[in-house]
């Protein structure tokens, strides 16, 4: 790493503010566009009449904002060319040799959101609640978003996690049983961080210590831990489930006044503790990682780790504090499972949400604001296939579930830009 | 603070890497290191640096006997290093890699980079160093890396500071404006340990010099000691770098390059509009510090860079935009940079390596299948041939030392049919026996008509092998002068400065 | 002080040495000490003499103790699962302090009923009443390692080309959505050739699907590992689609989501007559691996896709295409785990399939790759092993209620254990290697995952 940054450097000089310009490439604007053809086709080749109606409201609001309802094709047709608008600013900026500006994106990525939603309900005899949109997709991306700052941890320091599968499930599984023992959440829930911490442990154990290859100890812990958890549930588990699989879960805390504002309220402000919990999460991680003492060393370590050494900083320990620290966070989100979402655990209950919260880390660049909103994303996309089955949708469910997949591949595929993961990520580092 | 090493050893089995070295560094002195590569002056400092356990022996810091578990501790003690392959963090900010390890916190660990901006601006001011504290590393020029370094050390309060082969990367001016730093700290008081094996620097900057060879310490010198007297001591045995050639019969083959381009990804030139001919029969030695664009131009040579514009002929066909098959198999043999990076690989047997690209076809490939007999009798013809120590042809080439690695390469490339051969470092990190047999070979090739491109960084090596010398600074050429030219007027070349009229050529 | 574990035997200083030498840095030093350990290495042989004693310590500190080693481990730790959930242990352990000779026999029965059962199972039922039924169990044992050594295969395969592929599950789903198709969909075809279609379909799905991640990581350095996961879940939604669709893979007048039966003129034949579930997959499987261990070790493709595996930098210098070789690795790779689809969808599940078909092969064929250590017929070994446990696993679920999950457990320590050499030998305080493993075996080397791949 070093030895190619001083030749690049060594050689113009004035390659010095090069990567402040770095290179536009028509990718982005090529992809929008790609995807508007897609949904313009959509329309095209299935048409769909009548009306769509968007609840907004729910009964305890402050006030009651109107069930809207929309001519569907006319909207989904407005979308499209809000949708349009952007795919041209984004060539003009591209010509000019500058991005897409980020609220484009964001304006591209609601318009056709809206447009497809107004599609997909059109004459569908109920209401498409976007309240249950929403706050669905908060519950749903928990696992996931707790998981992938775990996952940005770990690759900060250099440690690729491919486990957080089964530190979820390793976590679920440990909640579910001492929740119901304590007959206490909290109980759980820290129960569930102490079994994640292991795995991270044993993770740390080969991939650290033993520097074998960290896919490998990765992929293999996570089928470690399914086994471990399906035996010991079919053994231990289903005979007394009474005593030690019927869970106590964390209750709703409504915040008083706020839960009330109409769509806001309910989507973020009824929540479990865990949610909330999630959202300081999010900021402590980045603001650790960014602004603190442990975080720079943490970077240090997956970025150069033999300059971190030759400063005097222990990158072995370095490593296992951030791979255990890791641990625990990924364990709130395997604890989401059995004390706050169902009461008790089931065989393989997190079904690749570790996959997905992986996904969710290249897709955020390492960043644990960006990563969270990547699991947002994916949470919503995850609810969006439940809501649209509500309402009768046209668009199979399968393709709704392989969104989060698809929208990775493409993201892994350079289409989002192209991110740079830290330098020694999975990189064992072995002192002279 | 004085430094005094007393009777360091460091063994590695059975080869003893230091053996009894003392050295006593005054403060306010700069103390030059100076041996051959391997002679063991790496290894010495980094026992100083806690990096190594010695196995024998005492350092001594105002004659307090110490004890460094790492790097850690010699820091604390006050020994601070600027390593020759920098310790920086490319995507931190030099703040940031300022206070590294050594971080100061608000409350809570929370970083106060403020203080740490604080001590780059107080520190640069002191120096004349024109650092911005939130510049990321990754941007910034090797010679401000290199200053970043030593604030780096600097603001841990080093009272003793070594430089690791710190002129390896700059160009003379570059390393005259370091010689100005240092004897700077020396006047503030500051034990300074230089390391080279570069003997102008050590004249020019040096007070007292300890020469190494073989791990022992071998003598003392003054400055005022002539290069002759130095080099002997350094190696022990008159030094004589002449390859003997006849007077090049040129052929009218030729490899001809005209304005040729390479950029890097982000649009930077590379290589800036290089044009030159090589005739069969002679060889042209491409001369400059590193990093000025030879290696780019090596490997356009080869194809190895997609976003290389401009022409290259040889023997009147053109090569850019081919395949590095298709300008393999026009007979262009390559010998890279960094062997076991580009050249070999290292799981592979010698044998394997042998036929690395030649597996498209007989004799060594039929219908798909590799011929193993024709295979291993080429390889043992050819290890005798190129007198490569081994013990046996299914050695993996990763095992042998780096000069008979080398020679593996060159047996592959010389063996095939040559239409061009192009050279890179060809005698880096090679022992020197192998270094003659690597430059007779070379000359050798010239002498059967081939053209020949070698690039050295070393201009006696250069002197010594070329007919022509091309100088590259910036990735462009400065000149291309004859092999008599005198070595000050290709020193200022390879700082820029074209011989005779223009001045800046780049 | 990393990678030092207490019971660890100290290496050769001089290779010690080596390890911690900067080539780079110190050119010269790392060069005297490899003459010096050439020379020392001579001494050796001539001083020793006695062969076998030399012979005997390079067996013992050669990988295969270790996988010996591993095995033997992970059983141990399945044994001490199986006791601690045992009812009538965990009875006989209340009153442990009165008779612990109770919980010791209830201990020794769990353990004893349990592994005579995978016996019984995998290998030989000597409780069974009549010959085909007491070799049965083999015959299903070897069944199983078809599409184990087939996807193994394939894991390996891209493991020595320095490609991780962790796509199995998605490469068999394919396959055996391709296999399945022509298979039950395609009527009139007499039985070889409707059967060779089958099989040519099959496989090329698998070949293609795992061909997309081989594109993407060329073309745009999308790492592999994270695609071929990616593609799994993208390959089990699709499939899932399929199969509850009328007119595409649903079986016609069905609800479920499963296929039709396959055409008797599309099965692979029973290999050693109808009473044995063995059938002629196990020998496509077979000639596979004499394939496999022609490509990589004695064809011009498999040297190249060597090259690029171990030094891809140097591969590109020597003109080989390291882009179109990238592809061809996962096209072949996802050939081969294809072909364990096809088996599971023309020989063994025959009678239409699920989005299960794929029966967790695909993440098994990582541990039979590196239980095999990448090498063919190590695969083969690896996968008859695994394919023992599998058939063995279900006897025992059946006759002794222990959950085949255990299967599970034991595969993934083994794997594990055999990821760390040091650990088993500091276990059973084996010596360890003089000579320096250089990075492990390829598929045990750690290579950058993300960092690898930028233009």
């Amino acid at each position: 790493m070093t030895a190619t940054t001083v030749d690049g450097a060594t050689a113009p000089q004035a390659a010095a503010p090069s990567r402040a310009v770095s290179t536009v490439t028509p990718k982005a604007a090529i992809a929008l566009g790609v995807v508007l053809a897609l949904y313009a086709l959509l329309l095209l080749l299935a048409p769909h009449e009548g009306d769509a109606r968007f609840r907004l409201s729910t009964e305890r609001d402050l006030f009651v904002l109107p069930t809207l309802e929309v001519p569907a094709l006319a909207t989904a047709w407005v979308c499209a060319a809000i949708g349009l608008a952007v795919v041209a600013l984004a060539v003009v900026r591209n010509l000019g040799g500058r991005r897409v500006p980020l609220w484009g994106t964001v304006l591209y990525a609601a318009a056709l959101l809206v447009g497809f939603l107004a599609w997909a309900a059109a004459g569908s005899p109920r209401d498409l609640s976007v309240v249950g949109l929403l706050s669905g997709a908060v519950v749903l991306c928990v696992p996931i978003v707790y998981g992938a700052l775990g996952g940005v941890i770990g690759e900060r320091a250099g440690v690729v996690n491919i486990a957080i599968e089964g530190q979820l499930l390793a976590g679920a599984f440990t909640a579910a049983i001492v929740g119901s023992l304590t007959n206490s959440p909290w109980a759980g829930l820290l129960a569930a961080m102490v079994a994640s911490v292991l795995v991270a442990l044993v993770l740390g154990l080969f991939a650290i210590t033993y520097k074998v290859n960290q896919i490998i100890v990765g992929v293999v812990l996570n089928v470690l831990v399914i086994g471990l958890t399906s035996f010991l549930y079919s053994q231990v588990l289903v005979p007394s489930a009474e005593v030690l699989n019927t869970t106590t879960r964390f209750a709703r805390i409504p915040i008083p006044f706020l839960e009330r504002i109409p769509l806001l309220g309910p989507v973020l402000f009824n929540q479990t503790i865990v949610v909330y919990l999630m959202f300081v999460m999010v900021f402590a991680v980045w603001f650790a990682l960014y602004r603190t003492r442990w975080g720079l060393r943490v970077r240090a370590v997956g970025e150069h780790p033999k300059a971190a050494d030759t400063v005097g900083i222990d990158v072995v320990r370095t490593r296992y504090r951030a791979v255990v620290t890791a641990g625990a966070v990924a364990g709130i989100g395997g604890a989401f499972y059995t004390v706050v979402s169902i009461n008790q655990f089931n065989r393989e209950m997190t079904a690749g949400a570790g996959f997905i919260a992986l996904a969710a880390v290249i897709f955020g660049k390492w960043n644990p604001v960006r990563a969270a909103l990547a699991g947002l994303l994916f949470g919503f996309a995850t609810n969006l296939q439940n809501v649209l089955s509500v309402v009768g949708s046209p668009v199979p469910s399968q393709f709704m579930l392989m969104l989060p997949y698809v929208v990775t591949l493409l993201a892994v595929a350079g289409l989002v830009g192209r991110s740079r993961p830290p330098a020694a990520d999975g990189v064992p580092y072995t002192k002279e | 603070m004085r430094l005094e090493l007393r009777g360091i050893t460091k063994r590695f089995g059975a080869l003893v890497a230091n053996d009894h070295i003392d050295l006593v560094v005054e403060p306010g002195e700069i103390h030059s290191l100076l041996g051959e590569n391997g002679a063991g002056k790496s290894t010495l400092m980094n026992v100083l640096y806690g990096l190594y356990t010695a196995d024998e022996g005492q350092i001594l810091l105002d004659d307090e006997v110490q004890r460094f578990d790492g790097p850690g501790d010699a820091m604390a003690a006050g020994i601070g290093m600027v390593h020759q392959h920098f310790m920086l963090v490319p995507v931190f900010t030099v703040a940031e890699n300022v206070m590294l390890g050594h971080e100061s916190t608000r409350a809570g660990g929370v970083l106060d980079l403020d203080s740490a901006r604080e001590v780059v601006r107080e520190i640069s001011a002191r120096f004349g160093f024109h650092v911005d504290p939130d510049a990321l590393v990754e941007d910034l020029p090797v010679g401000v890396q290199q200053r970043v370094e030593i604030i780096k050390a600097l603001s841990r309060n080093a009272d003793v500071l070594v430089l690791d082969e710190p002129t390896a990367v700059l160009t003379p001016q570059e390393t005259d404006e370091l010689m100005g730093i240092m004897r700077q700290l020396r006047d503030e008081g500051v034990a300074i340990v230089f390391i080279t094996h570069k003997l102008r620097e050590v004249r020019a900057v040096a007070d007292r010099i300890t020469v190494i060879r073989h791990g022992r310490v071998v003598g003392e010198a003054s400055p005022t000691a002539t290069d002759a007297e130095l080099a002997s001591l350094m190696v022990g045995r008159a030094v004589e770098l002449t390859v003997h050639k006849e007077t090049p019969r040129l052929g009218d083959n030729a490899l001809e390059v005209r304005d040729l381009v390479v950029t890097s990804p982000d649009g930077q030139p590379l290589v800036d509009g290089v044009s030159f001919t090589v005739r069969g029969g002679e060889v042209l030695v491409v001369a400059g510090v590193q990093g000025n664009g030879q290696t780019e131009l090596t490997e356009a040579l080869l194809g190895l860079h997609e976003s290389a514009r401009g022409s290259i002929r040889l023997d009147g066909h053109e090569i850019v935009g081919r395949s590095v098959r298709r300008i393999l198999d026009a007979g262009v043999g390559f010998v890279p940079e960094d062997r076991t990076e580009d050249g070999l690989v290292a799981e592979f047997t010698i044998a394997e390596n042998l036929i690395l690209n030649r597996t498209d076809g007989p004799p060594f490939v039929r219908g798909g299948s590799l011929q193993l007999d024709a295979r291993d009798d080429f390889a043992r013809e050819k290890v005798a041939e190129f007198d490569v120590r081994t013990q046996g042809i299914d050695v993996p080439v990763g095992r042998l030392s780096g000069g008979n690695q080398q020679k593996v390469v060159l047996a592959r490339e010389l063996s095939r049919d040559l239409r061009l051969l192009v050279a890179a470092q060809p005698t880096r990190g090679v022992d020197v026996g192998s270094i003659e047999f690597i430059h007779k070979r070379i000359v050798a090739t010239r002498d059967a008509g081939i053209p020949v491109v070698v690039v050295s960084t070393e201009l006696d090596e250069a002197v010594a092998l070329a007919d022509r010398i091309m100088v590259m600074y910036r990735g462009k050429v400065v000149g291309i002068v004859p092999s008599t030219t005198p070595r000050d007027v290709l020193g200022l070349m390879m700082a820029g400065i074209a011989p005779e009229t223009e001045g800046e050529a780049a | 002080m990393s990678g030092q574990t207490p019971g660890r035997e100290p290496e050769n200083p001089l290779d010690q040495a080596l390890e911690s030498v900067d080539a780079a840095a110190e050119p010269g030093l790392a060069e005297e000490l490899e003459q010096e350990r050439a020379r020392e290495r001579e001494a050796a042989v001539e001083e020793t003499g006695v062969r076998w004693a030399d012979a005997f310590r390079r067996i013992v500190s050669g990988g295969w103790v270790v996988s010996v080693g591993a095995i033997v481990l992970a059983v141990l730790v399945g044994s001490i699962m199986i006791v601690f959930t045992d009812e009538r242990v965990q009875e006989t352990a209340g009153y442990f302090f009165a008779r612990p000779g109770d919980m010791l026999a209830a201990a020794a029965d769990a353990v004893g009923g349990a592994y005579s059962a995978l016996f019984r199972g995998s290998v030989y039922n000597y409780q069974a009443d009549t010959l085909t039924l007491a070799i049965r169990p083999l015959t299903q044992t070897l069944t199983n390692a078809g599409p184990l050594v087939a996807a193994g295969l394939g894991v390996a395969l891209a493991f020595r080309a320095g490609l991780f592929n962790i796509g199995g599950q998605g490469q068999i789903l394919m396959a055996a959505a391709g296999a399945g198709w022509v298979g039950f969909g395609l009527t009139g075809v007499p039985f070889p050739l409707h059967l060779l279609l089958a099989l040519v379909a099959g496989i090329l799905a698998g070949a293609l699907w795992a061909g997309i991640a081989g594109i993407l990581k060329a073309r745009t350095g999308a790492h592999e590992v994270i695609v071929t996961i990616m593609l799994n879940y993208v390959a089990f939604y699709l499939i899932s689609y399929l199969l509850a669709t009328p007119g595409l893979l649903q079986a016609p007048g069905s609800a479920n989501p499963q296929t039709p039966r396959t055409q008797e003129s599309a099965i692979l034949p029973r290999l050693v007559g109808e009473r044995f579930p063995l059938h002629w997959g196990f020998v496509l499987s077979l000639l596979a691996v004499v394939l496999v261990w022609w490509l990589l070790n004695r064809s011009s493709i498999g040297f190249s896709f060597r090259a690029v595996g171990e030094n891809p930098k140097a591969a590109r210098v020597a003109g080989i295409d390291v882009p179109r070789t990238t592809v061809s690795v996962m096209l072949v790779a996802g050939a081969l785990v294809g072909l364990a689809g096809v088996q599971q969808v023309l020989g063994t599940i025959t009678t239409g399939f699920g989005s299960d078909i794929d029966a967790g092969i695909g993440f098994d064929a990582i541990t039979v790759a590196l239980l095999g250590r990448s090498n063919p017929w190590g695969v083969l070994g690896a996968g008859i092993l695994f394919g023992g446990f599998k058939a063995g696993g279900s006897a025992m679920q059946a006759g002794e209620g222990i959950p085949i999950e255990i299967v599970l457990v034991v595969q993934s320590l083994i794997v594990l254990f055999i990821a760390a050499p040091p650990l088993v030998r500091a276990i059973f305080r084996l010596p360890q290697p003089v000579t320096r493993q250089r990075r492990g075996t390829p598929p045990v080397r750690s290579t950058a995952t993300t960092t690898e791949g930028q233009a």
